[in-house]
Order: C-alpha cells, then structure tokens, then sequence
C-alpha cells in the first residue's frame, strides 16, 4: 500500500521538532559526560593515599583532605540524628492523627515552603539563630541543616506511610491494641522505606550543600574527633573546595575534592534508585 | 488501668502533635529572624533609596545602598538561564517521555539524575575553568566572569528539575488522547505537541517555575563565575546577583553594611516567597486537570 504523503507545512513541522528533540536531548548527554569526564579528568591524578589521609600544614605546604572528610561524616551523623525522629515523628502526626483538615493544610504549606528557601537564606538564619548563640561550629551548621532537611524526609515518610493498608490499622484496633500500639508496631515498621530513602536523599545534599555552611560551620581544617569536632568550626568537602578554588587558587585540590564528590554523588543516585526499585517490588508481592 | 492508658495516648498524641508543628515553627521562625534583622536597615536608608538606588558602595567613605543593581542583575540572569535552560529541557523532557527507546530512557534518567547530584561549587568550579576563559576568548573581552557565564551556568543547573518534572507530567497524560488524536490522523510527532503537551501544561509549568526558584536561589554557583563586581547588569560585565550580595560581604561586615545585608536577603525572601505561590498555584491545576 502507497504511503499518503503529508502537507509541506506537516512535514517541516515533524522534522523541525524531531530536530530539536534529537538536538536538545543530545545536548543534555554530551553537557553531562563532559561534566563527570572532565572533572574526573582533572581531579584524579590529584588523588592519593596521602592527600586522603592527612592534614594540611602550613609548614609542610602539604595539602590533605582527612579533617574535610571527617567534619563531613560529623555533620551528615548529627543531622540525621536529628532530623529523622523530627520528620517521622511530623510524618506520623500528619497520616495518623491529625484530624483537623486546616492543621495538615498549614503543616504541609510550611514543608513546602522549606523545601523552596535558598541555600544562603538558610545559612543566614542559622548564623544568626544558632553559630550567634552556640558559636560558628559543626553543630550550628548541623542544625542549620536539620531544617533545611526537615521536608525531604517528611514528604517521604509520609508517602511510605500512605502505602502501609488500612486494613493492618484495622485489624490490630480490633484485636484491641490502643492508638500508640497501633503506631509503633505496625504503622513505625511500615515506613523503614520511606525513612531509608528520605536519609539517602538527605545525605546527597548535605554532601552538596556549601552556601548554608559557609557562615554557621565555618571553614577550618583542624583534626577533632566528634564530639570536639562538633563543637569547633569546620569545613566539609563542599565548602573546603570553594575556600581550595576560590580563595586560595588551589585548583589541583579543588578538583581532587570534586572528582571525590562527584563519584560519592553517582553512588548516592544509585543507592537510591535501588533502595525505591527493592521497596516497589516488596510492594508489589 | 483505663485511665493510666488514656494518659499514655495523650502524652504521645501531644508528643507528635509537638513534633508536626517543627515545620510551621521553623517557617515561622525564618520570617522572624528575616524580618526582624531585615527592617532597621530599610528603615535607615528609606525604602525607595534601598530599593531603587543604582549604587552599592557599602565600603565607601561615603556609603551607598542602593540594590537595584543586584536585583535587576538576579532577573535578568535568571530570565536569561530560564530562556537558554527551558526548551533545551523541554524538548528533552518531550523526547524521553513520548519518543526515547526504553534503554536510552534509562541512560538519559540516570545522567539526569547525576546532574542534579552534582554540587553547586562543582558546577562553580568548572564554570570558572572552562566557561570563564572561554567566554573571554570568544568574545574578546578583558575577563570571562559576567552575567554571560552566570547565565549559562544556571541554565544547565535547572535543566534536571524541569526535565524531571515535565517527564513526570508528560507520562501522566491519559493515553485515551493521545490514541484519540492519532486515530484522526495526526502524525505522532503533532499529538505530543499539540495534545500531550497542552493536557500537562501545568505540570510543566509548574516545572518552569521551580527552574525559576533555583536560579534566583543559587548563590555558591554563581560567585565562582560572575565576577561579583556591583555594576548594573551587562551581558559581559561583572556583575552581582541578590544572593551573591548577601554571601561576598557577610564575612567582613559590620553595622549598617551587615544590617543592609540582611535587608537583601529579606528582598530575596519576598522573592521567593512569591514563586513559591505562583507554584502551589500551578501544581494544584495540575491535580485539578
């Protein structure tokens, strides 16, 4: 059978938007394996056991890493100890018990409203309410990051929650467990997923994250362990490599602390999409 | 026994009741401190001269607070990466919802994915290597840093969030349209444009917005590549946005200057704020539609 052909004017619009799709996707590709493959490019002839492994010293010249790596492991540690009883804890409100409609309306506007507040805003605020009273510390800058984290594992926990059937509700109020019994031995474990995911999300932008922590956690290089560390001012891989670039035009180490960020990025992605695809398919059975 | 029981479900009712209103105290909290720490400074200056002066000398013997400069200098930049970053992420987010091989869906997913993991000092970092000395090359002009390199740089780091964002709305169009306007003749290629693409426009407005957001948010980015000098905005000329205000002189201020830095801030707040509406506002359309 003859193909009908199309209109001229059909057939320039089929092609130029064929083109532009082929085009803008194909730039989105290259854009993003130029990124990785030239940061990585750059950065790894940078790495080595010992810029991994120690401290900077002025006397040496020497340049490591090991305190950057340290404060970043602190603050991931402390926020999410903070922020995940926080979060569950506002998720389980929301799904469980809240029964006025306004209330959950203006919870969940203000998790909104988090989520959308600019990286520096948050480093601002949590210069003023926390590094002017605690001091410019890990903490101060750990619990700048509690609030800025509050939303993302709320939103996931909340729709893990979503997933745990009503009828389990059910059938343990019927068995007569009371409300608090209900919530902690089967609505709790339903939302592992959620929290899971949520804390994977978390700390892909802790890790990322440098404008909220350059006034509240400060930016020194000092070997602590935690709970000193926690209470003196340091600087995470993130804002080590703005200070490396920017301020001290250390460019070697700034992509070395880069190509570092860039595979603990891939491999947040990854975790991520294998915790959710697991969960779909516990689910699913 | 019934009574001790009653107590115990009240204490945790109130414990999570504690726990849900965090949030809105946090919200709360934000505004306060904005607002608070935000006003003596508007008050000093007068609101016009804050808002509409041209010039930001807060160093000078003299100083000036005049922030119009920053602020035309984040519209522009951020009208700029919206015109440059949304039909490059359209037309992918069309590709890889309607026409992309399954594989190829997958890959594209994956490199969305790892754009949007990448730190912003990242992106700053090769900016300033790449895009800064290239610009100043091609254009032929004394240094790269400018409202340019800005632009560009923003552009690619909203691309994630709108492709992510259109996909998902383009995916939940009903199929029963798009078969409906194939069955009458269109080719493939006029159905996703002229039916798929109209059914998820909130959606991918909404998308459009969020690109918005982050551009005008963005601030470690940004200081690695525009330059940071507080000049009017101009393609190739340094230049500083709202948030690279706030962030170049925090370090080093003091008095008036600081409290002006946080008047600054409190005029990006408002900014914010006020995409945050236009977004609920697109989003609920979409749940609507």
């Amino acid at each position: 059978m003859k193909q009908r052909k199309l209109s001229n004017s059909r057939r320039r619009f089929l092609w130029t938007v064929r083109g532009g799709m082929y085009f803008a996707t194909a730039l989105t590709g290259l854009l993003t394996l130029f990124l990785v493959a030239y940061v990585l490019i750059q950065g790894i002839p940078n790495l080595s056991w010992e810029f991994v492994s120690t401290k900077p010293s002025y006397l040496s010249g020497n340049i490591g890493i090991l305190p950057d790596i340290l404060n970043t492991v602190y603050i991931v540690i402390i926020t999410l100890l903070i922020v995940i009883p926080l979060g569950v804890g506002a998720a389980v409100y929301l799904t469980e018990y809240a029964t006025n409609k306004r209330l959950v309306s203006v919870i969940e506007y203000a998790a909104e409203a988090l989520s959308g507040i600019p990286s520096i805003i948050y480093g601002l605020v949590g210069m003023l309410m926390f590094s002017n009273t605690i001091g410019t510390s890990l903490m101060a800058g750990g619990l700048t990051l509690v609030i800025m984290n509050l939303p993302t594992i709320l939103r996931n926990t909340q729709e893990s929650l979503k997933t745990v059937p009503q009828s389990y509700r059910e059938g343990a109020f019927g068995l007569g467990a009371g409300k608090w019994r209900v919530v902690r031995t089967v609505v709790l474990p339903g939302c592992i997923d959620g929290v899971i995911t949520g804390c994977i999300l978390s700390v892909g932008r802790i890790l990322g994250e440098s404008a909220a922590l350059l006034f509240t956690a400060g930016f020194a290089h000092a070997l602590n362990g935690f709970v000193k560390g926690l209470g003196s001012a340091g600087a995470t891989l993130t804002v080590a490599l703005y200070v490396y670039a920017k301020e001290q035009g250390e460019f070697g180490v700034a992509f070395g602390i880069a190509a570092i960020l860039l595979v603990l990025a891939f491999g947040i992605n990854l975790a991520a999409s294998a915790v959710t695809k697991y969960y779909q398919r516990k689910n699913a059975v | 026994m019934k009574s001790k029981q009653n107590l115990l479900e009240n204490v945790v009712h109130s414990i999570f009741l504690l726990l849900g209103l965090v949030t809105v105290g946090c919200v709360l909290l934000i505004t306060v401190y904005l607002v608070v720490s935000g006003i003596p400074a508007i008050r000093e200056i007068g609101l016009v001269d804050f808002l509409f002066g041209d010039t930001w000398a807060s160093t000078a013997a003299e100083p000036k607070y005049g922030i119009l400069p920053f602020i035309l200098t984040s519209v522009y930049g951020t009208a700029g990466a919206i015109a440059l970053g949304v039909p490059i992420g359209f037309l992918t987010a069309v590709y890889l919802a309607k026409m992309a091989p399954q594989s190829l869906k997958e890959i594209m997913g994956q490199a969305v994915s790892m754009l949007a993991g990448i730190p912003s000092v990242v992106y700053g970092l090769v900016g300033m290597m790449v895009l800064v000395p290239g610009i100043r090359k091609l254009f032929h002009v004394p240094d790269g840093a400018s409202l340019l390199a800005a632009i560009v740089v923003l552009a690619v780091m909203i691309l994630p969030s709108i492709i992510k964002m259109s996909v998902t709305a383009l995916e939940a169009v009903p199929k029963e349209y798009e078969d409906a306007s194939l069955a009458l003749g269109a080719t493939p290629e006029e159905t996703w444009f002229r039916v798929s693409v109209p059914a998820a426009k909130s959606g991918i407005a909404a998308a459009v917005v969020l690109g918005v957001g982050r551009a005008i948010g963005e601030a470690m980015a940004v200081m690695m590549v525009a330059g940071n000098a507080a000049n009017m905005p101009s393609l190739f000329q340094s230049v500083r946005f709202l948030t690279t205000a706030v962030a170049s002189e925090m370090s080093y201020s003091s008095g008036l200057q600081r409290q002006a830095l946080f008047s600054i801030a409190l005029v990006l707040f408002l900014f914010i704020m006020l995409i945050n509406a236009a977004l609920n506002f697109f989003l609920k359309g979409e749940k609507r539609s």
